[in-house]
């Protein structure tokens, strides 16, 4: 507790006399600093996440400037792995014919890209309105909660199941394609659903929306009330009350739901296999691929370029938005 | 009743729209798990898609004979045992880390980026650095050692921001009362601090042992030689994708949801206690 450092009040009695020093002292002694020392709390956790999250990761690094020996790799310093990245197609290689074109692991990396952008925008487009819908129409916080957690249940059961769970519905006897049968809109099976771009992004946005639900519904469920009601009371229409408070005020939530969605479309590997049939490779497969085949080095150099890759659009996203503010 | 002002009218409107897309929402996210649930009864004849070809408990059937999908029971009883000790780390650590964080200290924002790493960091690459730094060394990787570790950097996160709400609200007060009544740190502890605390820790725990149960990317290359119940479900279906997989993909959804029903019900009553 904070100590007192102004005269206590004069009473009824009339102004009470400074205790004197002594007694200052002792109480001092008895009111010891609370708590667990801090050090012990944080040693075990911390020397956990150094063992098995920074040494694995700098050792990525250290691992993507050894030697492959076809069987292993060995010690030493050599820039072949991303000699061989760059160059397989002849991409910064003057004397090739195709000089300029993309590797086919940069390649692969821009297509992982590609798909991660346009996931993450169906991802906003569905997913604000149900954090909207559930932080501001709601009302009822009984309601608010189960709705909310509805939402969030396909998060805690396995992302692999739920990619499985595609199958049925996109193949060419799918749900999807009786429906479109039945209600006339197509008068054959369509084939572009399973094993293709569209049923790819579709699985990969019903997979990730629920992960960008949760933040933005925390950050629009933090908005007072009152500042909506005076706005509306100066007559804001709803379209001004959205622009001026409601979306600014939601942004951080906004940028921490799409970093956490984009750092892990960034790693997808799996789905890809299940609903695209393999027919393209992310990143995440490369990087398997090639530790498959015990090519150690060119898997951590794959992989140190898809961690720069995701750094720099976290980067670009923390310039939007400047959530460290907001935390 | 009130009156029927065209505000009012316009703001039902809204909020039907809205209600409407959410059903449909909900229909999206939950959609093709249904769709695998009535699948996994397809007769025996039956394929992949539909239409169902009779009923049958014949592929659920095949689930329990040991032959068809490898060894099922063993991979789910890994999991099990692995989740199970992952939520036990995870709730320890993100109480002890939480409790931590509550005064300021040395390298406090070093460490809480740290631990944030391990949700940023994608499973393929942590598998990846660790599985290749373990080849190195010579040490072979199972799945209750390097499984177990990396399940923890990221379940930790979770249950770490559970927790620091948790001790957000927590009114210290309380604890320096014990303090000044002469209790022990440890005493205080285990009759103030824990107790107003539990609801946090299960909720924490239930981060814990979902994430760790379904994970799938991070336990790729650090299992060993024995699958967990995820590594399963991808082993069958690099061969023909037969229903058996779906009454497998059902059964784990709904031991999933059971689970987390069984987190909340705690969870509540610890609450209900707490206040």
């Amino acid at each position: 507790m904070a100590q007192l450092d102004h005269a206590p009040h004069p009473g009824l009695i009339g102004a009470q006399p400074a205790p004197p020093p002594e007694v200052v002292e002792q109480t001092k002694i008895y009111r010891r600093e609370g708590g667990f020392p801090i050090s012990w709390l944080v040693a075990p956790a911390t020397l956990w996440l150094f063992l098995f999250l920074v040494v694995p990761l700098l050792s990525i690094v250290v691992f993507s400037f050894w030697k492959s020996t076809g069987y292993g790799m060995e010690p030493g310093f050599t820039l072949d792995a991303y000699q061989n990245y760059f160059e397989v197609e002849g991409f910064f290689d003057a004397s090739h014919r195709k000089f300029l074109t993309p590797s086919v692991f940069v390649s692969t990396l821009f297509s992982t890209f590609k798909f991660t952008v346009v996931v993450m925008f169906f991802c906003l487009l569905l997913g604000y309105p149900i954090a909207y819908f559930l932080a501001m129409q709601v009302k009822a916080f009984k309601w608010q909660l189960s709705l909310f957690l509805v939402c969030m249940v396909p998060f805690w059961t396995s992302y692999l199941i739920r990619a499985v769970a595609w199958i049925p519905m996109l193949g060419r006897r799918g749900l999807l394609n009786t429906f479109l049968l039945y209600m006339d809109i197509v008068d054959k099976p369509v084939t572009f659903l399973l094993y293709s771009e569209f049923g790819y992004v579709m699985a990969l946005v019903q997979i990730y929306v629920v992960l960008i639900v949760g933040p933005i519904f925390f950050s629009l469920a933090k908005i007072d009330d009152d500042i909506l009601e005076a706005a509306r009371d100066m007559g804001a229409t709803s379209f001004q009350i959205f622009r001026e408070i409601i979306g600014p005020l939601s942004l951080p939530g906004v940028a921490i739901g799409l970093i956490f969605i984009f750092v892990m479309l960034m790693g997808e590997f799996a789905t890809a296999v299940v609903v695209y049939g393999g027919k393209t490779s992310t990143t995440g497969t490369v990087i398997l691929n090639f530790y498959g085949v015990a090519n150690y080095p060119a898997s951590a150099v794959n992989a140190l370029m898809l961690m720069l890759a995701m750094m720099i659009g976290v980067i670009v996203i923390l310039r939007v938005v400047n959530i460290r503010k907001e935390l | 009743m009130a009156k029927w002002t065209p505000e009012r009218r316009k703001k039902l409107w809204i909020k039907s729209g809205y209600s409407v897309y959410f059903l449909v929402f909900v229909l999206f996210i939950y959609g093709p798990m249904f769709a695998m649930f009535v699948l996994s009864f397809q007769g025996r004849r039956g394929g992949t898609s539909f239409p169902m070809r009779g009923t049958s408990l014949y592929w659920w059937g095949k689930l329990i004979e040991p032959s068809t999908v490898g060894d099922m029971q063993g991979a789910l009883l890994r999991s099990l045992i692995l989740a199970l000790i992952v939520m036990v780390i995870t709730a320890v650590f993100s109480t002890m880390l939480a409790m931590a964080f509550r005064k300021k200290f040395y390298g406090a924002g070093f460490l809480f980026y740290t631990v944030m790493a391990g949700l940023m960091v994608p499973g393929v690459l942590l598998s990846l650095g660790m599985a290749t730094l373990m080849q190195f060394l010579g040490i072979s990787p199972h799945w209750w050692s390097s499984a177990l570790a990396v399940h923890v950097v990221w379940t930790l996160p979770f249950g770490f921001l559970v927790m620091m709400a948790v001790f957000n609200r927590f009114d210290e007060r309380l604890e320096e009362a014990a303090r000044d009544m002469g209790a022990s740190e440890w005493t205080v502890f285990k009759e103030v601090t824990f107790p107003l605390i539990l609801p946090g820790v299960v909720a924490a725990g239930l981060f814990g042992f979902t994430l760790s149960y379904d994970e799938f990317a991070r336990t790729t290359l650090l299992a060993g030689e024995f699958n967990t119940l995820p590594l399963d479900i991808n082993a069958s279906m690099t061969q023909r994708i037969r229903p058996t997989l779906f009454a497998l993909g059902t059964a784990s959804t709904i031991f999933s949801l059971g689970m987390i029903g069984v987190f909340l019900g705690i969870y509540s009553i610890l609450y209900r206690r707490a206040r």
